[in-house]
């Protein structure tokens, strides 16, 4: 009996420990995709519908979001954009070019403890402003730059 | 399976820069192949960034993404030594994790 109950501990033991290790390494991976992808923000193919579904419609313009992009970008394949915010509270970052064929390029949610900074490369099919909107403490703000384009990359 | 990623982070004070770069096709769905035909949409959805074991970034991304990735971001709080772990998953449910430690100040 002694025997059995020892075995029977060893391998609930050695259960905890699997459960453990899977808490960490496969559980909190899993929970990091709470955000569900925006799907109509990023089907949406009007400038003002992707704005809607960020619940952005009524952003305030603000001095203190910082997008550092080209003037010319050569080519519409690759434009390096920037955005740094200098709001308090930053929660999330949005970068929308206002007439590619899919406005909403990319959505960043930074309430984690990264800094209100993010850049990345995007592509744009012409010549068009380029939108920072930025959440903070609930409320939206958003910045434009414009960036003319040689040859789109959209194609 | 999908090409490792390159990740760099660099310590400036207690604020760790880090960039990746990506190797994806990053299909839009609207370019046509040599015989004309439409290449399927093949982008990736969702990049994930922790620091740590804490997610500090959870980026969803369009097609208008360029081809291969490049992201960058900052990190406060940072030393030498921690782990940064970054996770991408394209709309095919393919997806993949690599890790890192942050680089002492040079």
């Amino acid at each position: 009996m002694n025997r059995f109950r020892r075995v029977f501990l060893k391998l609930a033991g050695g259960l905890g420990a699997l459960a453990a290790a899977g808490g960490t390494a496969l559980v909190r991976p899993m929970e990091a995709w709470a955000a569900p992808w925006n799907k109509a923000g990023f089907e949406s193919k009007a400038f003002t519908d992707a704005l809607k579904s960020l619940g952005a419609a009524s952003a305030t313009e603000s001095r203190d979001i910082a997008i550092t992009a080209p003037d010319i970008a050569e080519n519409g394949a690759v434009v390096p954009i920037a955005v740094t915010s200098r709001i308090p509270g930053t929660q999330q970052i949005s970068i929308l070019a206002e007439k590619n064929p899919f406005p909403l390029a990319a959505t960043f949610d930074v309430a984690g403890g990264g800094e209100g900074h993010v850049s990345v490369r995007i592509k744009m099919g012409q010549t068009s402003d380029v939108w920072a909107v930025v959440k903070a403490d609930g409320r939206f703000f958003a910045a434009k730059r414009e960036v003319k384009i040689t040859v789109g990359g959209c194609g | 399976m999908a090409d490792p990623m390159k990740i760099r982070a660099t310590l400036q004070g207690d604020v760790a820069d880090v960039r990746i770069l990506m190797l994806h096709p990053m299909e839009t769905g609207q370019r046509r192949d040599a015989k004309g035909e439409i290449v399927q949409l093949h982008f990736i959805q969702s990049v994930v960034v922790t620091h740590n074991g804490k997610t500090v970034l959870d980026a969803q991304w369009s097609q208008a993404v360029s081809r291969n990735p490049f992201l960058g971001l900052r990190i406060k709080g940072a030393k030498a030594g921690d782990r940064i772990s970054v996770t991408w998953v394209d709309n095919k449910g393919d997806k993949r994790t690599d890790e890192i430690t942050v680089a002492p100040a040079s």
